[in-house]
């Protein structure tokens, strides 16, 4: 898919939080030995989504140096929002000053919720209705105590502000949507946990759709993998985004600046944002950028970037790597402290 | 009662295939089976399954293939034995042949399992065993196999090591095998590392979720020259649960199945060129090898570690990777074995081939032991 008018990336921002949750003291607790990432983020005591989106929101729009008011939409991604009915959207367009000229709501597409987001804001500014608008894709995602995705679930985002592209650190070239209903994880209203399908969740799953976005995407852009500098794909432990970068011909040297998930774990609908985000970190002007992101349910957002020269002077503040190292351990009974799982 | 022979097998790559329905899956061997055959009328249909009740929510499995094999309207039957399913089936299809009373019998067997929760998968592997006072304690098949290697390891002082050597010897002999689950080696060391899966059972000592179906169609024997007939079929039962037996480490249905299928086909162990046995479990193909008589009570771990199994041992076993690694689809695994069987006497089993293979056999069992059936094939 390609706009009318040029699209671009005019600020972004990202934000992890400080704790961390070994995979090793999960293994304590529970007698196992799984290690699917080293260690995953932990909000703190007073963080969740919108305070995570907040931090990446103004992170973003002081890179941008844009006047606030000038953002005609702000969308959170995200499966972990705070009220299951009042959007996050409209806090964190507040907090940021966009108010309240502005068109703001909640998506959900679980882990591809926040690319979901990029796909309307492209669109947004692409047609002309909007001069600048936000996506964000943030998550706290819930594990189940010894259930797989306790080792992953993790907490984190990030922010991109989408403009005209005479005013961005990188043009989005094209994207490409791949949906089918696949039901490998979900979770019901009311529920606390995710509920999902084992091994169904990785080849008719997470494989299937971002081969199926990737290709399409490939295709229709005419371009190789070798075309690209950098790859980023949804990262929900180590292995698969490695597994599938092979898969779609890119090697470890594209991916490795965007593979956050070892030691931050699965964000979610922060996922292949973060990753995005940590690999802008790096990129020089000319760049181009492929990057995949994938959601249960199922589906895939994939996009081509290409940097461009203002993005020497849009990455001030914390990169991503700075927020990987700022770390801080908990032990597991301080995890549950942290997510609220102890009942009181 | 006159001689059956097998005209057509056919079987579908055990795997994931999560696309495709047990219907599908059935109607891919059944009718690779029946164009072997040549295509021939068929008289019945016996459709071998396991747990299509719990896990499609599905019954009349029997009516559901005829259809789905191009065939309504001919008489067909779900049967169910557990993880003998398959061998019971085949048991009963030879017997309409044998009788008179049909001509033409396709055996079929399929599972399906991989789309469902794997609690779902114990849960209904389990229903094999008695819930009115041994499963519903929620012990599943894999740690009532747990307890008898205990027992065995404790009781006749064998290695673990030993027990374990069973899944190296399948995987072996799946490289190459193009319709197994798991077609590549697997070092000790490995199956020792991996995670308990019923302590003192390693997960790589245990067969894993999986789908397939095999079918086999059988006829009169006086109507194929230079097949391969049955020489000898039974079906056994004992004492259902593990916990009424007074040796559970004796296999009762394997040896009084085993016996009584030596008997009709007179021939005795050390007559066998080949042997499929059920192995959900290492400790379940020690235990099968010596319920069959290739080896002394006691002595089957150490049979197996000494190469007795292997393709070049004194009888090899299980050839295209038995259930660990060519896979188990529950009710479909005994119908994947008789086929196995006949593809090795026709000289027809790839780069499983056993030189010179005249005479083989297939041995499935339902829970732990429960129900055996034991059938022997022959060169004509």
């Amino acid at each position: 898919m390609r706009t009318l008018n040029k699209v671009g990336i005019a600020g972004y921002g990202a934000y992890v939080p400080m704790y961390r949750l070994r995979a090793a003291e999960v293994n304590r607790m529970w007698g196992t030995s799984g290690e699917p990432v080293e260690e995953k983020s932990v909000v703190g005591l007073d963080e969740d989504t919108v305070t995570i989106s907040v931090e990446c929101a103004k992170l973003a729009v002081r890179r941008a140096g844009v006047d606030p008011s000038e953002i005609g939409a702000v969308y959170v991604g995200t499966e972990s929002k705070p009220y299951a009915v009042k959007p996050s959207g409209t806090i964190v367009a507040e907090a940021i000053g966009a108010t309240p000229g502005v068109s703001t709501a909640d998506y959900e597409f679980a882990c591809k919720a926040g690319t979901e987001a990029f796909q309307t804001c492209i669109g947004l500014v692409g047609s002309g209705m909007q001069r600048y608008a936000m996506a964000i894709g943030a998550d706290t995602a819930q594990g189940k105590p010894m259930d797989a995705l306790e080792y992953t679930a993790a907490c984190g985002g990030a922010a991109y502000l989408f403009g005209p592209l005479d005013d961005s650190l990188a043009e989005v070239e094209a994207s490409y949507s791949y949906v089918t209903d696949t039901p490998d994880f979900w979770r019901r209203p009311k529920e606390i946990y995710p509920r999902h399908g084992n091994r169904f969740t990785g080849e008719p799953a997470y494989f299937k759709h971002i081969i199926g976005a990737g290709k399409g995407l490939l295709d229709e852009t005419g371009y190789k993998a070798t075309d690209f500098k950098y790859a980023v794909f949804h990262q929900p432990n180590t292995k698969f985004p490695i597994n599938v970068s092979k898969m779609l011909g890119f090697g470890m040297d594209q991916i490795k600046p965007g593979l956050v998930a070892p030691l931050v774990g699965n964000t979610y609908a922060g996922s292949s944002p973060l990753g995005l985000a940590a690999t802008l970190d790096v990129a020089e002007p000319g760049d181009r950028i492929f990057m995949v992101s994938y959601g249960s349910g199922a589906g895939s957002d994939s996009f081509v970037f290409r940097v461009r020269d203002l993005i020497k002077g849009r990455r001030a503040g914390p990169k991503v790597q700075a927020f990987i190292d700022r770390k801080q351990y908990v032990d597991y009974a301080t995890y549950l402290r942290h997510r609220g799982q102890i009942i009181q | 009662m006159r001689g059956v022979a097998v005209a057509g097998v056919g079987l579908t790559k055990v795997g994931e295939p999560w696309e495709r329905s047990a219907r599908e899956l059935f109607a891919e061997a059944a009718v690779a089976a029946m164009k072997d055959a040549g295509n021939p009328a068929v008289d019945a249909l016996y459709v071998a399954n396991m747990s299509g009740g719990h896990l499609q929510h599905q019954l009349q499995f029997g009516a559901m293939m005829a259809e789905a094999i191009g065939r309504p309207g001919i008489p067909a039957m779900r049967v169910e034995a557990g993880q003998a399913s398959g061998g019971v089936a085949f048991n009963e299809g030879v017997k309409a042949v044998a009788s008179g009373m049909c001509d033409s019998v396709l055996v079929g067997g399929v599972e399906k399992m991989s789309d469902m929760l794997p609690e779902c998968v114990a849960s209904s592997q389990a229903m094999a065993e008695d819930q009115e006072y041994v499963a519903f304690t929620g012990v599943t098949k894999t740690g009532l196999s747990a307890i008898l290697h205990r027992m065995y390891t404790e009781g006749f002082g064998a290695r673990p090591e030993d027990v374990a050597m069973f899944a190296v010897r399948g995987h072996d002999n799946a490289v190459g095998c193009a319709h197994a689950q798991y077609p590549f080696k697997l070092s000790i060391e490995r199956v020792m590392a991996s995670p308990m899966e019923a302590d003192p059972l390693h997960m790589m000592e245990c067969s894993a979720v999986c789908d397939g179906a095999a079918a086999v169609l059988l006829c009169p024997a006086e109507r194929l020259r230079d097949g391969v007939e049955v020489a000898g079929t039974a079906v056994a039962t004992d004492a259902f649960s593990i916990a009424q037996r007074g040796d559970p480490l004796t296999l009762g249905a394997v040896r009084r199945a085993a016996e009584r299928a030596y008997a009709v086909a007179k021939v005795a162990p050390k007559d066998m060129d080949v042997l499929e046995v059920m192995d959900d479990t290492t400790i379940d193909g020690v235990l099968s090898l010596e319920g069959l008589g290739f080896a002394k009570r006691g002595e089957g771990a150490a049979f197996v570690a000494a190469g007795g199994t292997s393709k070049e041992g004194e009888i090899p076993t299980n050839t295209f990777g038995g259930l660990k690694a060519r896979g188990n689809p529950l009710g479909a695994t005994g119908v994947y074995q008789v086929a196995e069987v006949v593809l090795q006497l026709r000289g027809a089993a790839g780069p499983s081939q056993v030189k010179d293979a005249r005479i083989g056999m297939a041995q499935s069992m339902g829970g732990v032991g429960s129900t055996c059936s034991v059938s022997i094939m022959r060169r004509a």
